[in-house]
């Protein structure tokens, strides 16, 4: 009995043995297992083990829609050691622009600080125009109320308050939307030929309703100093309509009645400069729908490809906080080293000579010349 | 009876984690040791200084800049068929010549594997023996990859072409440092030949994979490893990376959701050579963008000069 007994506790064993080694087996390919799955995901998202990594982590996190903070493109001022900004500095000069940004409470700080952040400071002046004040942005407070109804008195308010605080400041006078993107330095190139005297305005002109046309009010548009005074002397005299609910029409139609000529704002190839969508919409064929309002409305023959838009293009509406950044980045930061641009514009040459005047008679400008 | 069998079981269990965990923990040890050598230090490549410039002077910038002939390959698959007309309308104008392989619908080799890897390695092999002579950087991009030759160039125009250069956007995995095709990946005239040389025994640079297959471009980094040629991330002057994996918007959006409260300095490159993750649409703006959309009154004094494609009319 004790043989068998003996032999029953052997077999056990050797079970217990079997189950131990199995035991074993299993719990060491569990760790291998667990780990190089762990450590196989933290290969791929590992980024770049840089040591001396001076950029900042990008997690794979891709946030909400509205953007938290803000990018400031100008601390990269070593880039642009090989960059002669001479003329667009002259231009600067003597061209003279003041922005003003249609915005309000609720868009400070979802739409207008980007703005704030980018293109605005390329303005001889910006102001903000809200319904109310605001000092910390800061924003100048119209006393009107919000509202799509409310734009055309708005504008009416923000050109007054522009007429009486800083009509000597400046020669032209911009209107944009706090989703427009501008581009300052080609919008001077435009104007240069020009003599703010003249009652004249530029902006993506649209054709219906007003014989010489009207400026679409999400484009951006600009009045020389004489147009301001007369837009201004027009409410004072009545010879146009306080209310409206479309503002870029009721500018355009009051504009006609007091004689500013609505300008031609394509370059000298006869492409738009002021564009009333992002870059995208214009330039892929097909993407605005044939029955789009916008084929019958455009003044100029509308063109969709390559063509639609110029070169030296001031402006884009409808553009959100990151195509703020990206415009900002293609426009002043990413280029083609060494590329020769097909289109090769330039001043004409009473200007060339006019602001390499200014630039010989200025001491304190601070010049980005050649090394 | 089945309680002393459990036990045992999971005294088995325990002895096996530990018995891993201790065998693990030498082995990092032992790599670690091996990882002081200088061979696994991370490598980066930075544009030219103007003491590279001056050296080359006696050529004018046009010659100077004929001198780079990069050889474009886009290689992978794509659902969607538009991008490959896309590419050939865009970007790729500006290669000194491109190759599209479509892999998912090979028409280049007609080989019978679906492995990216085989695929990659015979592209290389072929267009090495087919173009090896006539171009000294070989770039090759996904489908859906956006790049700047000219910022290519400028990148490597100092550089000799003879010496065995392997750069992109690098990422380290365990010890091997690789380039991720996502960003992009240039070889050149060197290590295309050592490349070649290797892959001209069909025993070398196999499949790598043990228990998780790896990727095509591990693969490549090992196989290169082989014949001496090392990954290096290439950067601005600012250490900024110039090959993107991201497409802009993106990069934006993190970079900004990352830091809510405050300014931050960009971290996109001037001269950034790609961006992934493009649709064909967002090409086409990217063409406008970059080649045209300007602003006025800013002139560069650069020492390379490159014309617009003959031809083009989105440039």
């Amino acid at each position: 009995m004790s043989e068998i007994h003996f032999r029953e506790m052997a077999s056990k064993s050797w079970l217990n043995i079997l189950i131990f080694l199995c035991g074993s087996a299993i719990g060491f390919l569990l760790c291998s297992q667990l780990f190089s799955i762990l450590l196989g995901e933290q290969g791929d998202t590992q980024p770049n083990v840089l040591h001396n990594d001076p950029h900042a982590r990008h997690s794979d996190d891709n946030g909400e829609n509205h953007l938290e903070g803000q990018m400031n493109f100008n601390a990269d001022s070593n880039q642009h050691k090989d960059e002669n900004t001479d003329i667009a500095e002259n231009l600067y000069q003597k061209v003279k622009i003041l922005c003003w940004v249609m915005t309000g409470p609720q868009n400070l700080e979802k739409k207008a600080k980007h703005v704030k952040a980018t293109w605005a400071q390329r303005c001889n002046k910006v102001l903000f125009m809200s319904s109310e004040e605001n000092k910390d942005f800061p924003a100048v407070g119209l006393k009107t109320k919000e509202g799509r109804d409310q734009l055309y008195w708005k504008t009416i308010k923000a050109f007054q308050y522009v007429h009486e605080h800083y009509l000597e400041d400046a020669d032209w006078f911009l209107k944009a939307d706090d989703d427009t993107y501008v581009i300052l330095d080609n919008l001077r190139w435009l104007l240069a030929k020009y003599d703010p005297k003249e009652p004249i305005y530029f902006g993506r002109r649209f054709k219906p309703y007003v014989k010489q046309g009207y400026m679409s009010g999400g484009a951006g548009y600009v009045l020389s100093k004489e147009a301001l005074k007369r837009f201004v002397d027009a409410f004072k005299t009545d010879k146009c309509t306080h209310t409206s609910s479309i503002e870029d029409l009721a500018l355009g139609k009051c504009m006609e009645i007091i004689n500013v000529q609505a300008g031609d704002s394509r370059d000298t190839t006869g492409k738009e400069t002021f564009h009333p969508f992002v870059p995208e919409h214009h330039l892929i064929k097909g993407y605005l729908p044939r029955t789009f309002w916008y084929w019958n409305y455009n003044y100029y023959p509308p063109i969709e490809g390559p063509g639609c838009c110029s070169d030296l293009a001031v402006s884009f509406h409808y553009v959100d906080s990151t195509t703020m950044y990206e415009l900002e980045y293609l426009v002043y930061h990413l280029r083609p080293y060494g590329y020769l641009y097909r289109y090769q514009p330039t001043l004409p040459e009473n200007i060339l000579k006019e602001i390499s005047q200014t630039n010989k008679n200025e001491d304190t400008k601070v010049k980005l010349g050649n090394p | 009876m089945v309680s002393a069998s459990g036990t045992s079981f999971f005294k088995g269990m325990l002895l096996g984690s530990i018995s891993w965990v201790l065998i693990t923990m030498f082995g990092q040890i032992h790599i670690r040791h091996g990882g002081q050598t200088p061979d696994h230090e991370h490598h980066h490549l930075r544009p030219p200084n103007r003491n590279d410039f001056l050296n080359t002077s006696e050529m004018t910038p046009m010659e100077l800049s004929k001198g780079i002939r990069v050889f474009c390959i886009i290689f992978g698959e794509s659902e969607d068929e538009s991008y490959w007309v896309v590419l050939k309308e865009t970007w790729t104008k500006h290669c000194d010549k491109t190759e599209l392989y479509d892999t998912k619908n090979d028409n280049l080799f007609n080989i019978e594997s679906n492995d990216k890897w085989v695929q990659m390695r015979t592209t290389y092999k072929y267009v090495f023996e087919k173009y090896g002579n006539n171009y000294n950087w070989f770039f090759l991009a996904l489908p859906t990859t956006f790049a700047v030759i000219e910022n290519l160039k400028y990148l490597l125009f100092t550089r000799n072409a003879s010496q065995p250069f392997y750069l992109g956007h690098t990422v380290i995995s365990g010890d091997l440092e690789y380039v991720t095709v996502e960003g992009g990946i240039v070889l050149s005239r060197e290590s295309m030949k050592r490349l070649n040389r290797l892959l001209h025994n069909s025993e070398n640079c196999t499949d790598q994979s043990v228990i998780w297959r790896l990727s095509e471009d591990k693969q490549l980094a090992i196989c290169l490893k082989y014949a001496g040629v090392h990954a290096e991330n290439a950067e601005d002057y600012e250490g900024r990376d110039v090959f993107n994996t991201k497409p802009i918007a993106q990069l934006i959006e993190e970079a900004l959701s990352n830091n809510p409260q405050q300014v931050v300095a960009s971290c996109l490159s001037d001269m950034a050579i790609t961006f992934n993750g493009l649709t064909p649409q967002k090409m086409e703006v990217m063409m406008y963008g970059l080649y045209r959309l300007r602003a006025f009154g800013h002139y560069f004094n650069d020492t390379l000069v490159f014309l617009p494609p003959v031809g083009s009319e989105n440039d």
